[in-house]
């Protein structure tokens, strides 16, 4: 133990002295670092999304009124918040996140690796990433202003400035996105390869962490699913700066076949999003709960059957588009499907708690709290994929507080249940697990109370994007009005308890009291080495012995066995 | 459960009302409340105590194995009765076209609705159809078809009490039916973003008894067929 903390300080040391600020932290070539690069970025956006949902949320809450921090909001002001809302959260939050950051630090770490397999095409991926935060940024400053046709982008109005009425935004956005796939796109063969190729001696396939084989299998979906979309973007930038009519029904395009590509990737990308945050999920409550994970191969199993299905539901999103009708039937049937594999997934990490040791750390409670509300996404998609209710509830708030309740606990519940899992590794500190209670509970209560109210709300008829109801005398009853307000309120607080955790973040990387190697107690290899890992990870690689959730084994005097004891 | 906040004024809005209410009782009632109430008392009853470990089970026995096993037998079950009750109400909403008394043509653009209604005759595209902006006038109990066109970008024609609702494609005409069954006055909804009025495409049905109907295609009468 105490040579390792011993080799790191002086390699760390070493490289401080040889490297420049800039090569060691903007150019570097160390997954952790490319890491920290997405995260902070992913986290940035997080806050620019996050303020653009304050602003419409108060305009929804109170129309016409000045907001403070924005002034008074525009329908087209109204329309490129939301648009750029939803784009930032999925494409510029969740999947940098939860995919980049936690892949990048997690894969070389949890499989005895000492980096990615193509360290420099890792570097590419995170400097094009930036580039498209850059292009997406400055798509809200053209002629115009930024994209607002929601973050589905369907034609003819994403594909006529005429109708848009931002052509210089819708084009720039769309690059942004498309920019943003290319670096996803490096970013997933990396993580493949390194995750199949770069095993330490000794770790077989159902040895390696399942949230690992997460973010392995969520690239692999990304991959097979963005090259349609792609294709649409390509066709979509034509139609708007050349002329061509791919998608301009007057000049035999069609306006559908945009949907059919954008939902061909659509769907299988929240399971892209899903999986990594349901495997930390699995490595919190394994260790947290002192109990080895139930029926690992059985999660695998469900993981990669729920990729496999999420290629076949994508026109569940189109029930009502217009599509022959015969065809939502076979879109309902798939759909329904999918929630069988979802459910044993739940049923799994519930078994798992059975038999345990629980104690309810701040980790332990973002986990629990994930699999506690992504229930409630989960059930609430049976009335939208079950085409007979989807015909009423169909672009109604309903949809909207559905998928809050899948994407919420994925990509703000997942990260910081990850965040606050991995913070003593990552940085050498540990977090104040009171503030990290505190947070937590302020956090969970606030996002109900915000979702809860806007299921009833598109129960009684509430639809999507539109910025101001009061022209709609059935929407401005005192009681939806009031469900608005609640919302609003609540999105206020949850906003202001985010406060809380920068705070303890700051704080306790500047004063936190310093991290063991392994505090948790935990199986998994990243376990092993220093914390914060040295660069090249391990003085000497490990070997590995044992699957990854050797928890309270008879016989044993403690309640792990890390996957590196021999004995 | 909806028709306690929104009226159900078509023959088929009980229908879809009723899948969301089998919905809510299996999916929302039984299963999260039973997934949710287990969950909690597994964290509660096996929160740490000093001097008990934890068990070693591995999920990999088959008696084991059956504890997910069984409750997931049960949410296929469950699935195949949603499926089942879904498809038979989505068939009779928009597959299955009834016996049609009359048409009315939506047209959709950037940002109102036109309705053009038969008239006096009964038939489209005749010297007397009525077209109207932003009012739709039906007659109560008459079977309608609609043809949905729009002239710019998509839009979406959604009218809540009858639990109706369509996309308007340009360059096609999509056709679907709704029969109103009581009287009465309500909103129309566009429900897909289409620019920046997009907020500002209300529109009203108005459902009229045939007498009311009747005086009101007369009043158009006399001003003059057609506009």
């Amino acid at each position: 133990m105490v040579v390792q903390h011993a080799d790191p300080a002086h390699e760390h040391g070493d490289h401080h002295a040889t490297q420049s600020w800039v090569k060691k932290y903007l150019l570097s070539t160390d997954h952790k670092i490319i890491c920290f690069q997405y995260m902070f970025t992913g986290m940035t956006l997080a806050i620019v999304a996050g303020f653009f949902s304050y602003v419409f949320r108060m305009q929804m809450a109170f129309p016409g009124m000045n907001v403070p921090g924005w002034g008074l909001v525009t329908p087209s002001d109204y329309n490129m918040l939301v648009t750029n809302h939803g784009a930032i959260m999925i494409f510029w939050v969740a999947m940098p996140v939860l995919i980049a950051a936690f892949g990048n630090y997690l894969i070389p770490l949890m499989i005895g690796a000492d980096d990615m397999v193509f360290p420099k095409i890792n570097r590419l991926s995170y400097q094009i990433f930036l580039l498209s935060v850059v292009v997406l940024f400055a798509s809200f400053f053209v002629d115009g202003g930024g994209f607002g046709g929601a973050w589905t982008m369907y034609p003819p109005l994403m594909a006529k400035a005429e109708y848009n009425l931002t052509g210089a935004g819708s084009s720039v956005f769309l690059l942004a996105v498309a920019l943003e796939f290319v670096a996803f796109l490096l970013g997933g063969i990396n993580f493949v390869t390194t995750a199949m190729n770069a095993r330490a001696p000794g770790m077989k396939l159902y040895d390696i962490p399942i949230v690992v084989w997460m973010i392995v299998i969520a690239s692999i979906l990304f991959m097979a699913s963005v090259g349609p979309l792609i294709a649409g973007a390509v066709m979509m930038l034509f139609d708007q700066q050349l002329g061509t009519a791919f998608f301009d029904p007057n000049r035999g395009g069609d306006p559908i076949l945009w949907q059919h590509l954008f939902w061909f990737f659509g769907h299988p990308e929240v399971y892209v999003v899903l999986l990594p945050a349901i495997g930390i999920v699995a490595e919190i409550i394994t260790v947290f709960s002192r109990k080895k994970l139930f029926a690992y191969k059985t999660v695998l199993n469900t993981a990669i059957g729920t990729g496999i299905l999420s290629f076949t539901v994508w026109a569940h999103h189109q029930f009502v588009a217009g599509i022959d009708p015969r065809m939502a039937n076979i879109f309902t049937v798939t759909t329904l499907i999918i929630s069988i594999p979802i459910a044993e997934m739940m049923f799994v990490y519930v078994a798992t708690l059975y038999g345990g040791s629980i104690t309810l750390s701040t980790p332990m409670l973002w986990a629990l709290g994930f699999i506690g509300t992504f229930l409630i996404g989960g059930v609430t998609g049976i009335f939208l994929g079950a085409s007979g209710a989807d015909i009423y509830l169909h672009d109604t708030y309903f949809v909207l507080a559905h998928f809050h309740y899948t994407f919420f606990p994925i990509a703000i519940i997942g990260t910081y249940a990850g965040l606050t899992f991995w913070f003593p590794k990552m940085f050498g500190k540990e977090m104040n697990e009171t503030l990290g209670k505190i947070h937590f509970w302020g956090t969970f209560i606030s996002f109900n109370c915000i979702f809860i109210p806007l299921f009833f709300t598109g129960m009684l008829g509430d639809h999507r994007r539109i910025f101001d109801y009061t022209n709609f005398p059935e929407l401005t009853t005192p009681m939806l009005e009031n469900l608005r307000a609640f919302a609003t309120l609540s999105l206020i607080v949850m906003l202001g308890f985010q406060l809380v955790f920068v705070y303890n973040f700051v704080t306790s990387l500047l004063w936190g009291k310093k991290a063991e190697i392994n505090p948790w107690r935990a199986n998994t290899l990243e376990w092993t080495t220093a914390s914060p890992p040295p660069h090249g990870n391990w003085p000497v690689l490990p070997t590995v012995y044992r699957g990854p959730y050797e928890y309270s084994v008879p016989g044993r005097k403690d309640d792990f066995w890390p996957q590196d004891a021999k004995g | 459960m909806i028709e306690n906040w929104v009226p159900a004024l078509s023959s088929y809005a009980k229908d879809i009302d009723f899948v969301f209410d089998v919905i809510f009782w299996i999916v929302i009632a039984f299963w999260f409340l039973l997934v949710e109430a287990v969950f909690l008392y597994l964290i509660v009853r096996f929160k740490k105590r000093d001097g008990v470990p934890a068990q070693y089970i591995t999920g990999e026995i088959k008696s084991e194995k059956n504890w997910v096993h069984y409750p997931h037998l049960a949410v296929l079950a469950c699935d195949v009765v949603i499926l089942f009750l879904a498809i038979r109400v989505w068939y009779d909403v928009k597959q299955h076209v009834p016996p049609i008394d009359e048409t009315v043509r939506i047209v959709a653009q950037q940002w109102a609705w036109s309705f053009v209604h038969a008239g006096a005759d009964g038939r489209l595209d005749t010297t007397d159809d009525i077209k109207t902006v932003d009012d739709l006038h039906l007659q109560v109990g008459k079977t309608y078809a609609f043809k949905l066109e729009s002239r710019d970008v998509l839009h979406s024609f959604s009218v809540p009490v009858f639990r109706l609702k369509q996309d308007a494609i340009p360059g096609r005409v999509v056709t679907g039916w709704v029969k109103p069954i009581a009287t009465g006055e309500h909103d129309i909804q566009c429900a897909e973003i289409c620019g920046i009025g997009h907020a500002l495409m209300p529109a009203r049905v108005l459902i009229e008894t045939p007498e009311a109907h009747a005086a009101w295609i007369a009043s158009k009468g006399v001003s003059g067929a057609g506009e």
